[in-house]
C-alpha cells in the first residue's frame, strides 16, 4: 500500500488511465498526482473511496462522472459534463468548466474558479441528507439551474467589471426545488419564469457563509470581502411547476 | 361548468342477484357505486365509470354487467365519439389530454399479417416433448470473429448476458407502478431465467437480492442513479425514449410520489418527477457514445450497456450510430409500446409499428456488416408467443413485454394508468390499493404466462423441424406475409404467401 502516487498521464489512453486509477485506489493508495492529463474522460468515475486525486493539465469530459467519494483537484480547466450525476465527493477547479456541470448531481460539492458553460447545475436534485452544492467563482452562461430540483447553486461574478450583468439567461428554467444565490448585477429578464426573487434570511447566511468559506480557501479569496456584497436568493415558484398543464 | 360529456359505460346490477355485500363499493376506485342505506340500495355513478371490470370480476353473486353506452349519434366516420369526447374534455379543462396504456388506434398490426412455415414431408419436424428444444439466448456484443487454442476459447468476449427465455419485462418505473408489481416481476424473472427492468425510478433496496435478474435504467432524470443500483445489475440501459411517446419526457405528478417512491427516486416527497425530454449530456451520436462509455468505465465493462429508443421515421440509421457508439444491446420500442402517462395526441399519432421498424433496422445493420456487434431487443405490443416467434424471424434476439406482463397481473387495459387510481392495484402507489396485488401470486401469474409462451415457442419451433431458437433468429424465409403491398413485403422483407 502505498500513501501518495504520480501517474504520468501522457499519452495514455482514458480506459488505461482509469484502470490504473482503479488499481491504485483498490491498493489503498490516499493520494494521486496526475502529470500531463490531456483530455482523457471518466477521470474519477468508479472510485470509491476517498481518495484524493490532484490534476495538472485538462481532464476531459464527464470529469467526475457516477463519483462516489473522491476529492479532486484540478490545476487547469474542466470539460463538459464535470460531475454528471455525481453522488458524493468534492470537484475543486482552478480555472474554467464546460457545459452542464453538475447534470443530474445528488450530492457532493463542486468548486469552479472562474466561469462555467451552459445549463450548469442542471437538474440537480436532493434526498435527505444527500445535496449538492456548486460554487462558481466567475459567471455562467444560458439555462443555469435548468430544471433544478435540489441543491445549491451560488454565482459569485466575482471577475464581472463594475456594471457589467452577469452572461446568464433563463437563469432557473423550470427549477422546481433547491435554491440558487446570486451575488453581482442581474436584471429580472434573465431570469426563468419559475423562479421567483427573495431577500436573504438568516438560514441563506449561514449557507453562504460555510460555501463561501470553503470557496475562500479552495482558492485564496478573502470570503469576507466577498460576502460584503449584495446576493440575491431565486427560489422556485412552484414545486409542481407542469402540474396544471393536463386534462383527465 | 356543467360537463357535456356522457357516460362512457353503463352499469346493470340485477337486484334479484345482488347480495348488498358492497364489495363493488369497496372495490370501485372512481367511486362508481355506493350503498344506501336508507333505502337498502346501491346507486350507480355511470359517468364515473372507466369499464376496467373489477366490480364485475369480484361480485360475489355475478350480479353486475358493465356495458359501453352506445353512444349513438348519427353516424359520422370523421366525428367519431372519442374526437367528440376529447374536444369536450378540452373545452372543459384547456389541457393536454394525457392518457395510459399504448396506442389503441386502428394501425394495420402486421402481426397479424404474417404466417409462420412448417415441416412437411421433405424434412422432419420435431416432438418439442420428447427432444431438446433450446431458447437460450445469449445477450450482448459478439466478436467479429473468435479464435481457439488448446485450452479452448482464446478470444476475449465482451460481457454476454443468458436468457433461458427471450421474453423480458419492458421498464416500468416503480412510481407509476407498485412496488408489488417490482417485486413480482422481478421474482418471476428470477424464477423463470430471464430479466425485468427497473424502468427509470431507481430500485427499492429490498429488490436488490434480484439484482442478477435485473436491468436498470438511466433516463434523463437520472432518478435512483447511483453506484450500487449500476454494481448490482446485469445490464443498464440508458433511455433515450419510449414508443408511447418518443420525443417527449415524462412528468410522474407529484400525487404519487410518496415516501417510498421518494425514497427511491431520492426526491423529495411531492415534487413532481420530471424527466427532461432529452437527456441533456446527449444531443449527438459522439454524446451517447461518451455516455455508454461513462457507464462502461462505472461498471468496469462488466455489463452489457444498452439503449432504448422510440421507432421513428429514421429508427435503422439512427441505430447503426448507437451501435458505433458502444451500445451493446439496441432497444426498439414501437407505435403500440405503452405508458403510464403520455399526452394522448403523442400516443396516438408519433412513431412508427415495430414490424417495419424492426425489419429495416436488422436489414440496416446486417448490410453495415455490424449486425453481431449488438443484440436488438424490441417491444411495443407483443401480444403472444406467435408475435415472438415472428419477431425473432424478423431478426430480434429478445422481446420486451410490459402491456401483457400487466394484464396478466390484472390489468383489463382501461387506460387510466396517469390517474394513480388504478382498481387492480397495478399502476398506482395508492398503499391500499397495491396490496391488490400480492407478489407471491403475481411472481406466479407471470411465471406461468412465460412458462405457457416457452411451451408453445417450442411447439412453433419443432413444427418447423428446428431445435434451437437461433435458427429461427432473423430467418425471414419462415415468414410469409398475406395481404400486404409490394411495398410492406419489400420492408418487412418477406415474401408473399403462396410464393
Amino acid at each position: 500500500m502505498k500513501e501518495a502516487v504520480t501517474i504520468d498521464a501522457k499519452g495514455i489512453f482514458y480506459r488505461e488511465l482509469n484502470a490504473k486509477l482503479r488499481k491504485a485506489v483498490s491498493n489503498g493508495t490516499q493520494k494521486i498526482e496526475l502529470r500531463n492529463v490531456y483530455g482523457q474522460r471518466y477521470i474519477g468515475t468508479d472510485l470509491d473511496k476517498p481518495v484524493e486525486i490532484e490534476i495538472f493539465g485538462t481532464p476531459g469530459n464527464d470529469l467526475g462522472a457516477f463519483m462516489d467519494n473522491p476529492r479532486i483537484i484540478v490545476h487547469g480547466n474542466a470539460q463538459d459534463g464535470c460531475g454528471n450525476t455525481m453522488n458524493n465527493g468534492e470537484i475543486i477547479i482552478h480555472g474554467h468548466a464546460g457545459d452542464i456541470l453538475g447534470l443530474s448531481a445528488r450530492g457532493g460539492k463542486i468548486f469552479v474558479r472562474e466561469d462555467v458553460g451552459y445549463r450548469a447545475g442542471i437538474h440537480m436534485k436532493e434526498y435527505q441528507d444527500k445535496k449538492p452544492m456548486v460554487v462558481v467563482g466567475g459567471t455562467a452562461q444560458d439555462f443555469l439551474g435548468e430544471y433544478m430540483a435540489g441543491g445549491v447553486l451560488i454565482l459569485l461574478g466575482l471577475n464581472l467589471k463594475e456594471g457589467e450583468r452577469h452572461k446568464a439567461n433563463f437563469i432557473g428554467t423550470g427549477m422546481h426545488g433547491g435554491a440558487i444565490y446570486i451575488r453581482g448585477d442581474i436584471e429580472e429578464f434573465q431570469l426563468g419564469k419559475e423562479v421567483g426573487v427573495a431577500e436573504l434570511d438568516e438560514n441563506d447566511h449561514s449557507v453562504l457563509k460555510k460555501l463561501i468559506g470553503e470557496f475562500a480557501s479552495h482558492f485564496d479569496y478573502n470570503a469576507e470581502e466577498i460576502l460584503k456584497h449584495k446576493f440575491i436568493k431565486l427560489f422556485p415558484l412552484y414545486l409542481r411547476p407542469y402540474g396544471r398543464l393536463y386534462a383527465y | 361548468m356543467k360537463t357535456y360529456l356522457p357516460p362512457k359505460f353503463i352499469v346493470e346490477r340485477d337486484d334479484s342477484r345482488c347480495i348488498r355485500c358492497e364489495v363493488c363499493v369497496n372495490q370501485c376506485t372512481f367511486d362508481v357505486h355506493s350503498y344506501d342505506a336508507e333505502d337498502d340500495e346501491l346507486r350507480s355513478c355511470e359517468e364515473n365509470c372507466v369499464g376496467c371490470h373489477r366490480c364485475v370480476v369480484f361480485c360475489p353473486t355475478e350480479a353486475l354487467t358493465i356495458r359501453r353506452n352506445p353512444l349513438d349519434y348519427r353516424e359520422n366516420y370523421n366525428w367519431r365519439p372519442e374526437v367528440i369526447e376529447d374536444i369536450i374534455k378540452q373545452s372543459e379543462t384547456g389541457g393536454v389530454l394525457l392518457t395510459g396504456m399504448g396506442n389503441d388506434k386502428s394501425y394495420r398490426i402486421y402481426w397479424d399479417h404474417l404466417v409462420l412455415n412448417a415441416s412437411q414431408v421433405t424434412n422432419p419436424s420435431i416432438d418439442p416433448l420428447r427432444e431438446p428444444m433450446e431458447l437460450t439466448t445469449y445477450l450482448g456484443r459478439k466478436p467479429d470473429r473468435v479464435e481457439f487454442d488448446s485450452h479452448g476459447l482464446k478470444t476475449e468476449l465482451p460481457p454476454q448476458v443468458k436468457l433461458e427465455v427471450p421474453v423480458m419485462f419492458s421498464a416500468m418505473s416503480y412510481g407509476a407502478v407498485s412496488l408489488n408489481v417490482h417485486e413480482s416481476m422481478a421474482r418471476a424473472a428470477t424464477e423463470m431465467g430471464t430479466l425485468w427492468n427497473t424502468g427509470e425510478g431507481g430500485l427499492h433496496p429490498k429488490l436488490y437480492k434480484y439484482g442478477d435478474n435485473t436491468i436498470v435504467q438511466v433516463a434523463s432524470g437520472r432518478f435512483g442513479v447511483h453506484p450500487e443500483y449500476l454494481d448490482i445489475a446485469k445490464v443498464v440501459e440508458i433511455k433515450i425514449g419510449q414508443g408511447a411517446k418518443p420525443g417527449i419526457g415524462g412528468h410522474l405528478p407529484g400525487e404519487k410520489v410518496s415516501a417510498e417512491v421518494s425514497s427511491t427516486r431520492m426526491i423529495p416527497k411531492g415534487t413532481d418527477a420530471l424527466s427532461p425530454a432529452p437527456q441533456h449530456d446527449i444531443y449527438s451520436i459522439e454524446d451517447l457514445a461518451q455516455l455508454v462509455y461513462a457507464l462502461k468505465e462505472a461498471t468496469n465493462y462488466t455489463k452489457p450497456i444498452a439503449v432504448k429508443i422510440a421507432a421513428v421515421h429514421n429508427s435503422a440509421a439512427i441505430a447503426s450510430g448507437m451501435v458505433r457508439a458502444g451500445a451493446d444491446i439496441i432497444v426498439l420500442d414501437g407505435l403500440r409500446g405503452s405508458t403510464g402517462a403520455a399526452p394522448k395526441i403523442i400516443r396516438d399519432n408519433v412513431g412508427i409499428p415495430i414490424e417495419l421498424a424492426l425489419a429495416s433496422l436488422d436489414d440496416r445493420l446486417r448490410q453495415e456488416g455490424i449486425r453481431n456487434q449488438a443484440s436488438v431487443v424490441i417491444a411495443g405490443g407483443i401480444r403472444n408467443s406467435g408475435d415472438v416467434a415472428k419477431a425473432i424471424a424478423l431478426g430480434a434476439d429478445a422481446i420486451y413485454i410490459g402491456t401483457a406482463a400487466l394484464i396478466a397481473l390484472g390489468c383489463t387495459t382501461c387506460q387510466q394508468c396517469h390517474t394513480g387510481k388504478c382498481a387492480w392495484g397495478i399502476c398506482t402507489t395508492d398503499p391500499w390499493l397495491t396490496k391488490r396485488v400480492n407478489p407471491d401470486i403475481g411472481a406466479r401469474r407471470l411465471s406461468n404466462l412465460l412458462r405457457g409462451w416457452s411451451l408453445e415457442l417450442k411447439d412453433i419451433l419443432g413444427g418447423m423441424g428446428i431445435n434451437a431458437l437461433e435458427s429461427l433468429r432473423g430467418n425471414r424465409l419462415h415468414l410469409r406475409g398475406m395481404g400486404l403491398t409490394d411495398t410492406e413485403l419489400e420492408i418487412l422483407g418477406v415474401r408473399m404467401a403462396g410464393s
